[in-house]
Protein backbone atom coordinates (compact mmCIF):
# COMPACT_ATOMS: atom_id res chain seq x y z
CA UNK A 1 0.00 0.00 0.00
CA UNK A 2 3.41 2.25 0.63
CA UNK A 3 6.15 2.12 -0.91
CA UNK A 4 9.12 3.81 -1.01
CA UNK A 5 11.84 3.38 -3.48
CA UNK A 6 15.56 4.85 -3.11
CA UNK A 7 14.33 7.77 -1.39
CA UNK A 8 17.49 10.13 -0.62
CA UNK A 9 16.72 13.44 1.36
CA UNK A 10 19.44 15.76 1.57
CA UNK A 11 19.47 19.15 3.81
CA UNK A 12 22.42 20.96 2.48
CA UNK A 13 25.41 19.15 2.90
CA UNK A 14 23.86 16.87 5.21
CA UNK A 15 22.45 13.68 3.71
CA UNK A 16 19.59 12.77 6.04
CA UNK A 17 18.52 9.44 4.45
CA UNK A 18 20.15 7.57 1.52
CA UNK A 19 18.77 5.42 -0.69
CA UNK A 20 15.64 3.96 1.49
CA UNK A 21 13.50 1.71 0.20
CA UNK A 22 10.60 -0.52 1.74
CA UNK A 23 7.04 -1.45 1.62
CA UNK A 24 4.39 -0.89 3.86
CA UNK A 25 1.63 -4.03 3.02
CA UNK A 26 -2.38 -3.04 3.99
CA UNK A 27 -3.32 -3.74 7.99
CA UNK A 28 0.34 -4.17 9.14
CA UNK A 29 1.68 -2.47 11.72
CA UNK A 30 4.88 -1.23 10.11
CA UNK A 31 7.93 -0.57 12.82
CA UNK A 32 10.58 2.23 11.96
CA UNK A 33 13.14 1.98 14.62
CA UNK A 34 16.67 3.34 14.71
CA UNK A 35 18.71 5.51 17.24
CA UNK A 36 17.84 9.45 17.85
CA UNK A 37 18.94 11.52 14.59
CA UNK A 38 18.32 8.41 12.12
CA UNK A 39 16.41 9.82 10.02
CA UNK A 40 12.92 8.77 10.64
CA UNK A 41 10.82 11.86 11.47
CA UNK A 42 12.69 13.25 8.77
CA UNK A 43 11.34 10.14 6.13
CA UNK A 44 7.34 10.86 8.19
CA UNK A 45 7.71 14.44 6.35
CA UNK A 46 8.87 13.14 3.36
CA UNK A 47 5.48 10.83 3.46
CA UNK A 48 3.01 13.64 4.80
CA UNK A 49 4.46 16.16 2.10
CA UNK A 50 6.13 18.71 4.76
CA UNK A 51 9.65 18.05 3.06
CA UNK A 52 10.11 17.65 -0.55
CA UNK A 53 12.67 14.61 -1.20
CA UNK A 54 16.00 14.99 -2.81
CA UNK A 55 15.58 11.82 -5.29
CA UNK A 56 13.29 8.83 -4.99
CA UNK A 57 9.64 8.22 -5.48
CA UNK A 58 7.32 7.60 -2.62
CA UNK A 59 3.59 5.90 -3.78
CA UNK A 60 0.15 5.38 -1.76
CA UNK A 61 -2.22 3.47 -3.70
CA UNK A 62 -1.09 3.85 -6.75
CA UNK A 63 -0.59 8.05 -6.17
CA UNK A 64 3.19 9.94 -6.05
CA UNK A 65 3.19 11.36 -3.10
CA UNK A 66 6.57 13.28 -3.64
CA UNK A 67 4.62 15.80 -5.80
CA UNK A 68 1.88 16.42 -3.79
CA UNK A 69 1.32 19.18 -1.23
CA UNK A 70 0.44 17.85 2.13
CA UNK A 71 -3.21 18.94 2.79
CA UNK A 72 -3.66 16.58 -0.75
CA UNK A 73 -1.91 13.60 0.75
CA UNK A 74 -4.36 14.05 3.82
CA UNK A 75 -7.35 13.53 1.67
CA UNK A 76 -5.81 10.70 0.22
CA UNK A 77 -5.82 8.82 3.42
CA UNK A 78 -2.36 9.35 4.80
CA UNK A 79 -2.90 10.97 9.11
CA UNK A 80 0.02 11.41 11.38
CA UNK A 81 0.72 12.47 14.93
CA UNK A 82 3.92 14.43 16.04
CA UNK A 83 6.76 13.51 18.43
CA UNK A 84 6.67 17.23 20.43
CA UNK A 85 3.00 16.93 20.62
CA UNK A 86 1.08 19.42 18.54
CA UNK A 87 -2.81 19.79 19.83
CA UNK A 88 -4.86 22.65 18.53
CA UNK A 89 -4.06 24.46 21.61
CA UNK A 90 -7.08 27.41 21.47
CA UNK A 91 -9.79 24.29 21.05
CA UNK A 92 -11.61 22.32 23.14
CA UNK A 93 -11.11 18.10 23.44
CA UNK A 94 -13.73 17.32 21.09
CA UNK A 95 -13.49 20.51 18.56
CA UNK A 96 -9.86 19.29 18.33
CA UNK A 97 -11.55 16.04 16.90
CA UNK A 98 -14.22 17.41 15.13
CA UNK A 99 -12.17 20.09 13.02
CA UNK A 100 -10.17 16.99 11.40
CA UNK A 101 -13.81 15.60 9.65
CA UNK A 102 -14.33 18.95 8.27
CA UNK A 103 -12.67 17.04 4.70
CA UNK A 104 -15.32 14.92 4.92
CA UNK A 105 -18.13 17.45 5.96
CA UNK A 106 -19.39 19.99 4.63
CA UNK A 107 -17.40 22.94 5.84
CA UNK A 108 -17.16 25.63 3.15
CA UNK A 109 -19.12 29.24 3.31
CA UNK A 110 -21.93 26.74 3.37
CA UNK A 111 -21.47 25.57 6.73
CA UNK A 112 -22.28 28.27 8.52
CA UNK A 113 -26.05 28.24 7.78
CA UNK A 114 -26.26 24.57 8.31
CA UNK A 115 -27.80 24.17 12.06
CA UNK A 116 -28.95 20.85 11.78
CA UNK A 117 -28.47 17.66 9.74
CA UNK A 118 -28.97 14.17 9.72
CA UNK A 119 -25.17 13.81 8.48
CA UNK A 120 -23.86 16.53 11.29
CA UNK A 121 -25.22 13.94 13.50
CA UNK A 122 -23.77 11.32 12.47
CA UNK A 123 -20.42 13.04 12.74
CA UNK A 124 -21.51 14.14 16.34
CA UNK A 125 -21.84 10.24 17.14
CA UNK A 126 -18.45 9.59 15.65
CA UNK A 127 -16.23 11.95 17.46
CA UNK A 128 -17.88 10.93 20.95
CA UNK A 129 -17.12 7.49 19.84
CA UNK A 130 -13.68 8.24 18.82
CA UNK A 131 -13.29 10.07 22.12
CA UNK A 132 -14.75 6.74 24.29
CA UNK A 133 -12.31 4.32 21.83
CA UNK A 134 -9.41 6.76 23.26
CA UNK A 135 -10.67 7.16 27.44
CA UNK A 136 -10.98 11.35 26.64
CA UNK A 137 -15.07 11.06 26.69
CA UNK A 138 -15.60 12.90 30.23
CA UNK A 139 -13.40 15.34 29.09
CA UNK A 140 -14.03 16.11 26.25
CA UNK A 141 -15.07 19.87 27.24
CA UNK A 142 -12.23 20.73 28.67
CA UNK A 143 -9.15 22.72 27.07
CA UNK A 144 -6.98 20.55 24.70
CA UNK A 145 -3.75 21.81 26.18
CA UNK A 146 -5.06 21.25 29.84
CA UNK A 147 -5.00 17.64 29.33
CA UNK A 148 -2.35 15.52 31.35
CA UNK A 149 0.53 14.38 28.60
CA UNK A 150 -0.66 10.79 27.77
CA UNK A 151 -4.37 12.21 27.29
CA UNK A 152 -2.73 14.76 25.05
CA UNK A 153 -0.80 11.98 22.94
CA UNK A 154 -4.46 9.71 22.86
CA UNK A 155 -6.11 13.01 21.88
CA UNK A 156 -3.58 13.53 18.76
CA UNK A 157 -4.45 9.83 17.75
CA UNK A 158 -8.03 10.76 17.95
CA UNK A 159 -7.52 13.80 16.05
CA UNK A 160 -5.55 11.49 13.04
CA UNK A 161 -8.67 9.07 12.89
CA UNK A 162 -11.25 11.23 12.54
CA UNK A 163 -9.63 12.31 9.41
CA UNK A 164 -10.90 7.94 8.51
CA UNK A 165 -7.41 7.77 7.06
CA UNK A 166 -6.35 4.17 5.48
CA UNK A 167 -2.60 4.64 6.85
CA UNK A 168 -1.92 6.19 10.45
CA UNK A 169 1.63 7.09 10.76
CA UNK A 170 2.67 7.63 14.44
CA UNK A 171 5.76 9.46 15.45
CA UNK A 172 7.35 8.41 18.64
CA UNK A 173 3.21 7.49 20.36
CA UNK A 174 5.12 5.92 23.59
CA UNK A 175 7.50 8.64 24.45
CA UNK A 176 7.84 9.73 27.94
CA UNK A 177 5.19 7.62 28.76
CA UNK A 178 5.58 5.32 31.66
CA UNK A 179 5.16 1.17 31.78
CA UNK A 180 1.22 0.92 32.25
CA UNK A 181 0.66 3.87 29.80
CA UNK A 182 2.93 2.63 26.91
CA UNK A 183 1.06 -0.76 27.70
CA UNK A 184 -2.59 0.80 26.97
CA UNK A 185 -1.36 2.77 24.00
CA UNK A 186 0.09 -0.23 22.21
CA UNK A 187 -3.08 -2.13 22.83
CA UNK A 188 -5.35 0.46 21.33
CA UNK A 189 -2.37 0.62 18.57
CA UNK A 190 -3.73 -3.01 17.60
CA UNK A 191 -7.37 -1.73 17.73
CA UNK A 192 -6.99 0.66 15.46
CA UNK A 193 -5.25 -1.98 13.06
CA UNK A 194 -8.18 -3.86 13.81
CA UNK A 195 -10.29 -1.74 12.75
CA UNK A 196 -8.80 -1.73 9.35
CA UNK A 197 -6.32 0.70 9.02
CA UNK A 198 -2.50 0.03 8.21
CA UNK A 199 -0.19 1.61 11.22
CA UNK A 200 3.07 3.10 10.36
CA UNK A 201 4.90 3.51 13.95
CA UNK A 202 8.50 5.04 15.04
CA UNK A 203 10.11 4.64 17.84
CA UNK A 204 13.66 4.64 19.18
CA UNK A 205 12.94 2.18 21.88
CA UNK A 206 13.20 -1.06 20.27
CA UNK A 207 11.22 -3.51 23.51
CA UNK A 208 8.32 -1.22 22.46
CA UNK A 209 7.49 -2.34 19.18
CA UNK A 210 8.82 -6.24 19.29
CA UNK A 211 5.26 -6.77 20.62
CA UNK A 212 3.10 -5.63 18.10
CA UNK A 213 4.60 -5.40 15.17
CA UNK A 214 4.25 -7.12 12.12
CA UNK A 215 7.25 -5.89 10.37
CA UNK A 216 10.38 -3.86 11.32
CA UNK A 217 12.57 -1.45 9.07
CA UNK A 218 15.59 -0.54 11.37
CA UNK A 219 17.23 2.85 10.41
CA UNK A 220 20.79 4.36 11.57
CA UNK A 221 22.53 7.31 10.31
CA UNK A 222 20.10 7.75 6.92
CA UNK A 223 20.49 4.11 6.16
CA UNK A 224 18.40 1.35 6.03
CA UNK A 225 20.45 -1.17 7.47
CA UNK A 226 17.44 -4.54 7.89
CA UNK A 227 14.57 -5.37 7.60
CA UNK A 228 12.24 -8.34 8.73
CA UNK A 229 10.05 -9.71 11.17
CA UNK A 230 10.64 -8.47 14.90
CA UNK A 231 12.52 -12.23 15.54
CA UNK A 232 14.82 -11.86 12.54
CA UNK A 233 15.46 -7.87 13.61
CA UNK A 234 16.61 -9.04 16.87
CA UNK A 235 19.31 -11.29 15.93
CA UNK A 236 20.62 -9.08 13.16
CA UNK A 237 24.26 -8.28 14.21
CA UNK A 238 23.88 -5.04 11.91
CA UNK A 239 20.72 -3.68 14.46
CA UNK A 240 22.84 -4.89 17.43
CA UNK A 241 25.58 -2.92 16.48
CA UNK A 242 24.01 0.06 15.77
CA UNK A 243 22.24 0.18 19.09
CA UNK A 244 25.01 -1.06 21.37
CA UNK A 245 28.45 -0.70 19.26
CA UNK A 246 31.07 -2.69 17.96
CA UNK A 247 32.47 -5.56 20.17
CA UNK A 248 36.03 -5.60 20.50
CA UNK A 249 38.00 -8.25 19.40
CA UNK B 1 -29.56 63.43 18.54
CA UNK B 2 -27.24 66.33 18.20
CA UNK B 3 -25.09 66.49 14.79
CA UNK B 4 -22.00 66.34 16.42
CA UNK B 5 -22.98 63.10 18.37
CA UNK B 6 -24.30 61.80 15.05
CA UNK B 7 -20.90 62.51 13.86
CA UNK B 8 -19.13 60.25 16.35
CA UNK B 9 -21.82 57.36 16.32
CA UNK B 10 -21.40 57.15 12.23
CA UNK B 11 -17.14 57.30 12.60
CA UNK B 12 -17.18 54.30 15.06
CA UNK B 13 -19.98 52.41 13.15
CA UNK B 14 -17.18 52.94 10.54
CA UNK B 15 -14.15 51.82 12.96
CA UNK B 16 -16.39 48.79 13.43
CA UNK B 17 -16.27 47.35 9.86
CA UNK B 18 -12.38 48.90 9.54
CA UNK B 19 -11.59 46.61 12.63
CA UNK B 20 -13.75 43.82 11.15
CA UNK B 21 -12.26 43.84 8.50
CA UNK B 22 -8.64 43.65 10.30
CA UNK B 23 -10.00 40.61 12.12
CA UNK B 24 -10.99 38.63 8.83
CA UNK B 25 -7.24 38.69 8.15
CA UNK B 26 -5.43 38.03 11.65
CA UNK B 27 -8.19 35.30 11.77
CA UNK B 28 -5.07 33.93 9.53
CA UNK B 29 -3.13 34.34 11.75
CA UNK B 30 -1.79 37.45 9.27
CA UNK B 31 -1.71 41.21 10.26
CA UNK B 32 -3.00 43.82 7.30
CA UNK B 33 -1.73 47.17 7.90
CA UNK B 34 -3.06 47.73 4.22
CA UNK B 35 -6.73 48.25 5.03
CA UNK B 36 -7.11 51.96 4.76
CA UNK B 37 -5.86 51.23 1.22
CA UNK B 38 -8.78 48.98 0.53
CA UNK B 39 -10.99 51.43 2.10
CA UNK B 40 -9.46 53.89 -0.06
CA UNK B 41 -10.34 51.53 -3.29
CA UNK B 42 -14.35 51.51 -1.50
CA UNK B 43 -14.85 54.96 -1.21
CA UNK B 44 -13.44 56.55 -4.40
CA UNK B 45 -14.99 53.69 -6.77
CA UNK B 46 -18.29 53.82 -5.03
CA UNK B 47 -17.87 57.98 -5.00
CA UNK B 48 -17.19 58.23 -8.11
CA UNK B 49 -20.30 55.74 -9.69
CA UNK B 50 -22.79 57.80 -7.41
CA UNK B 51 -21.69 61.10 -8.13
CA UNK B 52 -20.91 60.94 -12.13
CA UNK B 53 -22.49 57.77 -13.42
CA UNK B 54 -25.82 58.83 -11.36
CA UNK B 55 -25.49 55.50 -9.74
CA UNK B 56 -27.90 54.45 -6.60
CA UNK B 57 -25.71 54.09 -3.30
CA UNK B 58 -26.50 50.48 -2.52
CA UNK B 59 -25.01 49.11 -5.91
CA UNK B 60 -22.43 51.68 -5.65
CA UNK B 61 -21.54 50.36 -2.18
CA UNK B 62 -21.04 46.61 -3.73
CA UNK B 63 -19.14 47.54 -6.92
CA UNK B 64 -17.16 49.43 -4.59
CA UNK B 65 -16.44 46.84 -1.99
CA UNK B 66 -15.88 44.26 -5.10
CA UNK B 67 -13.49 46.29 -6.64
CA UNK B 68 -11.08 46.54 -3.26
CA UNK B 69 -11.78 42.87 -2.86
CA UNK B 70 -10.82 42.13 -6.28
CA UNK B 71 -7.73 43.96 -6.02
CA UNK B 72 -6.95 42.29 -2.41
CA UNK B 73 -6.98 39.28 -4.31
CA UNK B 74 -4.74 39.54 -7.16
CA UNK B 75 -1.97 41.15 -4.48
CA UNK B 76 -2.83 38.73 -2.15
CA UNK B 77 -1.85 35.52 -4.52
CA UNK B 78 1.88 37.46 -3.85
CA UNK B 79 2.11 38.94 -0.86
CA UNK B 80 0.21 35.51 0.83
CA UNK B 81 3.73 33.68 0.28
CA UNK B 82 5.07 36.45 2.76
CA UNK B 83 4.64 35.56 6.63
CA UNK B 84 5.05 37.65 10.07
CA UNK B 85 6.42 40.53 9.84
CA UNK B 86 7.42 40.56 5.77
CA UNK B 87 3.31 40.24 5.11
CA UNK B 88 3.01 43.30 7.48
CA UNK B 89 5.57 45.51 5.79
CA UNK B 90 4.57 44.14 1.91
CA UNK B 91 0.27 45.04 2.93
CA UNK B 92 1.86 48.28 4.34
CA UNK B 93 3.27 49.12 0.76
CA UNK B 94 0.54 48.46 -0.94
CA UNK B 95 -1.69 50.52 1.27
CA UNK B 96 0.86 53.81 0.48
CA UNK B 97 0.34 53.06 -2.95
CA UNK B 98 -3.00 53.05 -3.00
CA UNK B 99 -2.78 56.26 -1.13
CA UNK B 100 -0.49 57.83 -3.27
CA UNK B 101 -2.52 56.37 -6.41
CA UNK B 102 -5.27 58.68 -5.10
CA UNK B 103 -3.34 61.50 -4.51
CA UNK B 104 -2.15 62.01 -7.94
CA UNK B 105 -5.49 59.91 -10.09
CA UNK B 106 -7.09 63.32 -11.61
CA UNK B 107 -10.15 61.71 -12.95
CA UNK B 108 -10.83 61.44 -8.92
CA UNK B 109 -9.81 64.72 -8.32
CA UNK B 110 -6.30 64.18 -7.28
CA UNK B 111 -4.56 66.12 -4.52
CA UNK B 112 -8.07 68.30 -4.23
CA UNK B 113 -9.78 65.33 -3.33
CA UNK B 114 -13.30 64.12 -4.33
CA UNK B 115 -16.35 66.11 -3.51
CA UNK B 116 -20.18 65.53 -3.78
CA UNK B 117 -21.09 61.60 -2.16
CA UNK B 118 -24.02 62.02 -0.16
CA UNK B 119 -26.95 59.69 1.01
CA UNK B 120 -24.99 57.82 3.61
CA UNK B 121 -27.50 57.30 6.94
CA UNK B 122 -26.64 55.71 10.27
CA UNK B 123 -29.43 53.17 9.83
CA UNK B 124 -27.38 52.41 7.00
CA UNK B 125 -23.98 52.36 8.37
CA UNK B 126 -25.46 50.13 11.51
CA UNK B 127 -27.41 47.77 9.52
CA UNK B 128 -23.66 46.64 7.65
CA UNK B 129 -22.31 46.73 11.24
CA UNK B 130 -25.21 44.16 11.97
CA UNK B 131 -25.49 42.31 9.37
CA UNK B 132 -21.67 41.59 9.74
CA UNK B 133 -21.94 41.07 13.33
CA UNK B 134 -24.16 38.29 12.33
CA UNK B 135 -21.79 36.62 9.26
CA UNK B 136 -19.32 36.54 11.75
CA UNK B 137 -20.83 35.25 14.88
CA UNK B 138 -22.46 32.46 12.39
CA UNK B 139 -18.35 32.02 11.27
CA UNK B 140 -17.36 31.40 14.51
CA UNK B 141 -19.75 28.74 15.24
CA UNK B 142 -19.48 26.77 11.90
CA UNK B 143 -17.22 24.07 10.34
CA UNK B 144 -15.55 26.81 8.61
CA UNK B 145 -14.76 28.90 11.50
CA UNK B 146 -13.07 25.69 13.43
CA UNK B 147 -10.61 25.12 10.12
CA UNK B 148 -9.68 29.20 10.53
CA UNK B 149 -8.71 28.32 14.38
CA UNK B 150 -7.00 24.98 13.33
CA UNK B 151 -5.12 27.45 10.96
CA UNK B 152 -4.07 29.99 13.34
CA UNK B 153 -3.59 27.73 15.97
CA UNK B 154 -0.98 25.60 13.68
CA UNK B 155 -0.79 26.23 10.12
CA UNK B 156 1.47 23.59 9.06
CA UNK B 157 -0.88 20.85 11.48
CA UNK B 158 -3.73 22.23 9.71
CA UNK B 159 -2.52 21.05 6.63
CA UNK B 160 -2.42 17.37 7.95
CA UNK B 161 -6.05 17.31 8.70
CA UNK B 162 -6.33 17.83 5.06
CA UNK B 163 -7.10 22.20 5.04
CA UNK B 164 -6.22 24.05 1.89
CA UNK B 165 -4.44 26.62 3.80
CA UNK B 166 -3.81 28.96 0.94
CA UNK B 167 -7.49 28.92 0.10
CA UNK B 168 -8.26 29.97 3.40
CA UNK B 169 -6.25 32.66 4.08
CA UNK B 170 -6.58 33.96 0.56
CA UNK B 171 -10.26 33.59 0.78
CA UNK B 172 -10.16 35.60 4.34
CA UNK B 173 -7.52 37.78 2.98
CA UNK B 174 -10.51 38.64 0.39
CA UNK B 175 -13.15 38.68 2.79
CA UNK B 176 -11.10 41.73 4.91
CA UNK B 177 -10.86 44.09 1.71
CA UNK B 178 -13.99 43.82 1.16
CA UNK B 179 -15.47 45.05 3.98
CA UNK B 180 -12.82 47.55 4.04
CA UNK B 181 -14.49 48.74 1.31
CA UNK B 182 -17.68 48.64 2.14
CA UNK B 183 -16.31 50.91 5.23
CA UNK B 184 -14.42 53.17 2.67
CA UNK B 185 -17.80 53.57 0.48
CA UNK B 186 -19.81 54.41 3.83
CA UNK B 187 -17.17 56.82 5.06
CA UNK B 188 -16.97 58.88 1.72
CA UNK B 189 -21.45 59.17 1.28
CA UNK B 190 -21.52 60.17 5.17
CA UNK B 191 -18.68 63.18 5.01
CA UNK B 192 -19.76 64.28 1.56
CA UNK B 193 -15.84 64.79 0.85
CA UNK B 194 -13.08 62.58 0.55
CA UNK B 195 -9.08 63.19 0.30
CA UNK B 196 -5.96 60.64 0.13
CA UNK B 197 -4.98 61.85 2.97
CA UNK B 198 -8.30 60.35 4.93
CA UNK B 199 -6.57 57.01 4.03
CA UNK B 200 -3.84 57.18 5.49
CA UNK B 201 -1.36 54.68 7.66
CA UNK B 202 -2.36 55.87 10.77
CA UNK B 203 -6.06 54.62 10.03
CA UNK B 204 -5.07 51.24 9.11
CA UNK B 205 -2.93 51.55 12.85
CA UNK B 206 -6.07 52.34 14.46
CA UNK B 207 -8.06 49.76 13.43
CA UNK B 208 -5.49 47.10 14.18
CA UNK B 209 -5.14 48.26 17.75
CA UNK B 210 -9.17 48.28 18.14
CA UNK B 211 -8.69 44.36 17.10
CA UNK B 212 -5.64 43.67 19.30
CA UNK B 213 -7.13 45.91 22.40
CA UNK B 214 -10.58 44.27 22.01
CA UNK B 215 -9.26 40.86 22.37
CA UNK B 216 -8.37 39.37 19.14
CA UNK B 217 -9.34 35.73 19.90
CA UNK B 218 -13.06 36.97 18.50
CA UNK B 219 -14.75 39.15 16.69
CA UNK B 220 -16.68 40.75 19.41
CA UNK B 221 -13.46 41.59 20.75
CA UNK B 222 -12.81 43.72 17.44
CA UNK B 223 -16.43 45.54 17.99
CA UNK B 224 -16.15 46.57 21.32
CA UNK B 225 -12.89 47.71 21.01
CA UNK B 226 -13.65 49.42 17.71
CA UNK B 227 -16.42 51.22 20.64
CA UNK B 228 -14.80 51.84 23.12
CA UNK B 229 -11.59 53.47 21.11
CA UNK B 230 -14.08 55.69 18.93
CA UNK B 231 -15.73 57.60 22.37
CA UNK B 232 -12.94 57.59 24.55
CA UNK B 233 -11.31 60.55 22.64
CA UNK B 234 -14.47 62.34 22.72
CA UNK B 235 -14.75 61.74 26.23
CA UNK B 236 -11.59 62.67 27.15
CA UNK B 237 -12.77 66.24 25.69
CA UNK B 238 -12.65 67.76 28.37
CA UNK B 239 -8.67 67.69 29.10
CA UNK B 240 -8.28 69.93 26.44
CA UNK B 241 -5.01 70.26 25.04
CA UNK B 242 -3.88 66.79 27.06
CA UNK B 243 -7.10 64.84 25.65
CA UNK B 244 -4.54 62.77 23.22
CA UNK B 245 -1.80 62.47 25.88
CA UNK B 246 -4.26 60.80 28.38
CA UNK B 247 -5.73 58.67 25.38
CA UNK B 248 -1.97 57.26 24.77
CA UNK B 249 -1.44 56.86 28.23
CA UNK B 250 -4.68 54.81 28.54
CA UNK B 251 -3.24 52.49 25.56
CA UNK B 252 -0.26 51.98 27.67
CA UNK B 253 -2.36 50.84 30.75
CA UNK B 254 -4.23 48.83 28.66
CA UNK B 255 -1.03 46.81 26.96
CA UNK B 256 0.42 46.57 30.54
CA UNK B 257 -3.24 45.52 32.51
CA UNK B 258 -4.95 43.65 29.90
CA UNK B 259 -2.30 42.38 27.23
CA UNK B 260 -4.80 40.05 25.60
CA UNK B 261 -7.14 41.94 24.76
CA UNK B 262 -10.77 43.17 26.84
CA UNK B 263 -12.54 40.27 25.73
CA UNK B 264 -11.25 36.73 25.40
CA UNK B 265 -13.34 33.41 23.99
CA UNK B 266 -13.86 32.23 27.52
CA UNK B 267 -15.78 35.22 28.38
CA UNK B 268 -17.82 34.97 25.00
CA UNK B 269 -18.65 31.32 25.46
CA UNK B 270 -19.62 32.48 29.20
CA UNK B 271 -21.96 34.61 28.16
CA UNK B 272 -23.28 32.42 25.62
CA UNK B 273 -24.13 29.71 27.99
CA UNK B 274 -25.43 32.16 30.12
CA UNK B 275 -28.51 33.82 27.41
CA UNK B 276 -28.71 30.53 26.67
CA UNK B 277 -29.58 29.35 30.00
CA UNK B 278 -32.28 32.27 30.22
CA UNK B 279 -34.25 30.99 27.15
CA UNK B 280 -33.93 27.58 27.87
CA UNK B 281 -35.88 28.72 31.34
CA UNK B 282 -37.79 30.69 29.54
CA UNK B 283 -39.28 27.49 27.38
CA UNK B 284 -39.79 25.55 30.42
Amino acid sequence: MLEISEVTKNFGGLRALNDISFQVDEKQIYGLIGPNGAGKTTLFNLITGFLPATEGSIRFLGNELTRLRAHKIAKLGVARTFQNIRLFGTMTVEENVMVAQNIRARSGITSLVQFFSAKEKRFRDEVNELLNRMGLWEKRKEQSLSLAYGAQRRLEIARALALEPKLLLLDEPAAGMNEAETEDLLERVQEIRDMGKTVLLIEHDMSVVMGICDYVAVLNFGELIAQGTPDEIQASEAVIEAYLGREEG
Amino acid sequence: MSVYTQGVVALMGINILMALSVYAIIMTDQVSLGNAGFMAIGAYTSAYLTVKMGMPIFPALIIGALTSSFIGFLIGIPLLRLEGLYFVMGTFGFGEVARTFFMNFEPTGGAYGFRGPVGATLPMIYGWVLALILFFWLLSHSRLGRSLDALRDDHEVARTIGLNVTVLKLGLFWLGSFVAGIAGGLYAHYMFYIESGNFHILVSAMAILYVILGGMYTFWGSVLGAVIFSILPEALRFMEDWRLSLYGAVLVLMMIFRPSGIISRQIVRNIEDWIGGIFRKASV
